[in-house]
């Protein structure tokens, strides 16, 4: 990886993770409500798959979705407008956190039924293989939704017609607060694949570079006209499920066990300043340390450099929470607009 | 040039002309392909466009419908088929959560070209999971529209609109009329999908009903005549959104009006329409507005007790009857 992409993933994930603890700010100074999922501890899957995607792909997200919007390009004053419920939200204040789009992108939707990126995801991927067009489709789900029936039934129907659809699993072994070893049989979700003759692989979702590689492979292979492929990748999300979950059911042992198996990170806790704080560390093998890491390492980055990326990434979030802070209100005309969008100039009697 | 054709072929002949003229339609569902239609719908389509334009799919209807959704979101105009109304049940999440609300969520960025076509409707002894009529369920969901054509000229005139609409459509068909004979001529521009229509000019009272109740109605209004009582018979043609406006001109016509349905009597199609005349036509109205619907029970297997539980041309005229003879 040259220096201009391990930089760019370096600035993604921090962005991602300031981002997602500013909206977390704005929740308790009640200018976001409603439900919201938040991404820290998992960026290293939404930076490396979708880095790994060309931009005429079309991605399909779950609820849990601000950061690969923001990866995706999405400008983050737009998603930030959104959660804010604001006008200038980029699903116009009508979607908020869990439904964010923007089909210019080919951001195609954040869904908040467990279960529903699949069938949206093969539709997409049908029609480009009707028409015989180059891009692929990913689709983001989560552990806890492989026990729905659109698992089965869509992953029967991309292996069946070969369609251009990577289905990537962000596995953080909870389903809001069951453990995957209580809510699936067969908790290695790649092997599931298997049943449909889904070539599948697992990575470790908390490194960057092992995510962008196995995405790129897949990708490589979809885009060959193999079908479709699977990716799971293990990650782990530093908060409850959502702002409304203190995430008790996790047992301090499975924390501390994560503190152990991690003793590089905990040593770059000393160099660290404002990413990620020190109950992050704990809670985790840290995506974000291990590129950082990895940037100094290469010689592509020194501790000045990153303090300018972070000042860099702190400075974006400012601003996108000044521009949802400052965008109107939408109205409840703009809401029948919303829903009315595709009548065109019927009138109706 | 109008020819007699039967509901199916009108609806074969639809969708032919879509997909000729639209390389951006296609059509899926189950046993749609090779076999040709469960009621003969998609006959020689499959010959002719291919199987990735008619796609034969699993039985999985929660998904093929979502992947209907999700093709439309790209701007084509998949034309789902759910072999019957009561398997849409398991595809209620891709209709109303996703279908319904994706472009409104989006802020109205995206379109939804989206057709569902899927046979209901009390048949002959099918039993309780394959007799449901369940527009209630879908006219309380904004964001669809929902036709019910009742002759061959508006089957085709309004699964021609449902695929050409950027809104998803849900064409309710009835089981038993797609083998029902009307004239078709296709040069006759439609009108718009959801304007209702007067079948039958009247005075006395008039008889409100859709896909098959609309043809028994018509049935009605013959032996009223001939008993000296003139109905006129509104075909609403569309459940959402309904033609308030013809409704209403005609009560203010004849003053009073029956709202037949097939569907259960208890919260459905036709306490709208009932409510939604009295809010419109209060002082206009001589009697209280009137249903008759089916009965509030699953549909027995047996066949005189299937009957009892929908309205019949007896009914109506019995109906019609007591209605008329009500504040005079």
């Amino acid at each position: 990886m040259d220096r201009d992409q391990a930089l760019a993933f370096l600035h993604d994930m921090l962005l991602g993770r300031r981002f997602e603890e500013r909206c977390a700010e704005e929740y308790m100074k009640g200018n976001i409500a409603g439900f919201l999922h938040l991404y820290p501890g998992e960026e290293a899957v939404a930076v490396g798959v979708i880095h790994a995607c060309e931009t005429s792909d079309y991605i399909v997200s779950t609820y849990r979705e601000h950061v690969h919007a923001l990866v995706r390009g999405v400008p983050a004053g737009e998603v930030m407008a959104e959660l804010f419920g604001k006008r200038c939200g980029c699903s116009r204040g009508m979607g908020g956190s869990m439904h964010l789009f923007d089909p210019q992108r080919r951001f195609m939707g954040g869904y908040a039924i467990v279960g529903e990126t699949y069938p949206v995801a093969i539709g997409l991927g049908y029609g480009i293989a009707m028409k015989d067009l180059p891009e692929a489709v990913i689709c983001f789900f989560g552990d806890g939704a492989v026990n729905q029936g659109t698992f089965h039934e869509s992953l029967n129907m991309a292996a069946l017609w070969k369609l251009p659809v990577l289905f990537v699993c962000e596995n953080n072994q909870y389903a809001i607060g069951t453990e995957i070893h209580r809510h699936s049989a067969v908790p290695e979700v790649y092997k599931r694949a298997a049943a449909y003759r889904i070539p599948a692989e697992r990575v470790d979702g908390m490194d960057v570079l092992k995510v962008y590689r196995a995405t790129e492979h897949a990708l490589q292979q979809i885009r060959a006209g193999s079908g479709p492929q699977l990716l799971e990748c293990l990650t782990y999300r530093f908060r409850g499920h959502s702002m409304a979950d203190p995430g008790h059911y996790r047992p301090p042992v499975e924390v501390k066990a994560h503190q152990q198996t991690d003793p590089l990170e905990l040593a770059l806790r000393e160099l660290s300043l404002v990413y990620p704080t020190p109950e992050q560390i704990a809670a985790g093998p840290d995506a974000l340390l291990k590129l950082r890491q990895y940037c100094f390492d290469q010689g592509h980055l020194h501790e000045e450099g990153f303090k300018e990326l972070e000042q860099q990434v702190q400075d974006e979030v400012e601003a996108a929470v000044q521009f949802a802070l400052e965008s109107p209100q939408p109205t409840l005309d703009d809401a029948w607009q919303a829903l009315y969008c595709n009548r065109g100039d019927e009138i109706l009697i | 040039m109008a020819e007699e054709v039967l509901i199916w072929q009108a609806l074969n002949r639809a969708l032919d002309e879509v997909m000729a003229a639209d390389e951006d339609v296609f059509i899926l569902g189950e046993d749609v392909g090779l076999y040709g239609g469960s009621y003969r719908v998609t006959e020689g389509l499959y010959a002719k466009y291919g199987e990735w334009r008619v796609r034969d799919t699993p039985i999985s209807e929660d998904s093929f419908t979502g992947l209907g959704v999700g093709a439309a979101l790209m701007g084509l105009r998949p034309v789902v088929e759910i072999m019957t109304i009561n398997f849409a049940l398991l595809a209620l999440d891709a209709i109303i959560n996703m279908a319904a609300k994706v472009p409104f969520m989006a802020g109205g960025r995206l379109p939804m070209g989206l057709t569902i076509r899927t046979p209901g409707g009390v048949a002959k002894q099918l039993a309780a999971q394959h007799s449901q009529r369940l527009e209630h369920t879908l006219m309380n969901v904004p964001g669809l529209r929902i036709v019910v054509p009742a002759t061959p000229q508006d089957a085709y005139w309004q699964l021609k609109q449902a695929v050409l609409s950027d809104e998803p459509v849900i064409v309710l068909e009835h089981e038993l009329l797609y083998f029902h004979k009307g004239p078709l001529d296709p040069a006759i521009p439609p009108p718009p999908p959801h304007r209702a229509v007067v079948r039958r000019p009247g005075r006395d009272l008039t008889l409100i009903a859709y896909s098959k109740m609309a043809v028994l109605a018509g049935q009605a209004a013959e032996r009223l005549a001939a008993q000296g009582i003139e109905a006129e018979v509104i075909d609403l043609r569309s459940l959402s959104p309904i033609d308030w406006q013809t409704c209403a001109d005609s009560v203010a016509r004849t003053h009073r009006v029956l709202i037949v349905e097939e569907d259960c009597r208890f919260a459905g199609a036709g306490a709208e329409i009932a409510a939604g005349l009295t809010e419109r036509c209060f002082t206009r109205l001589e009697a209280a507005p009137m249903r008759l619907a089916g009965l509030d029970m699953p549909t027995p297997y047996n066949g005189t007790l299937e009957a009892q539980t929908i309205p019949q041309v007896d009914d109506i005229v019995a109906a019609a009857h007591r209605l008329v003879k009500e504040g005079s």
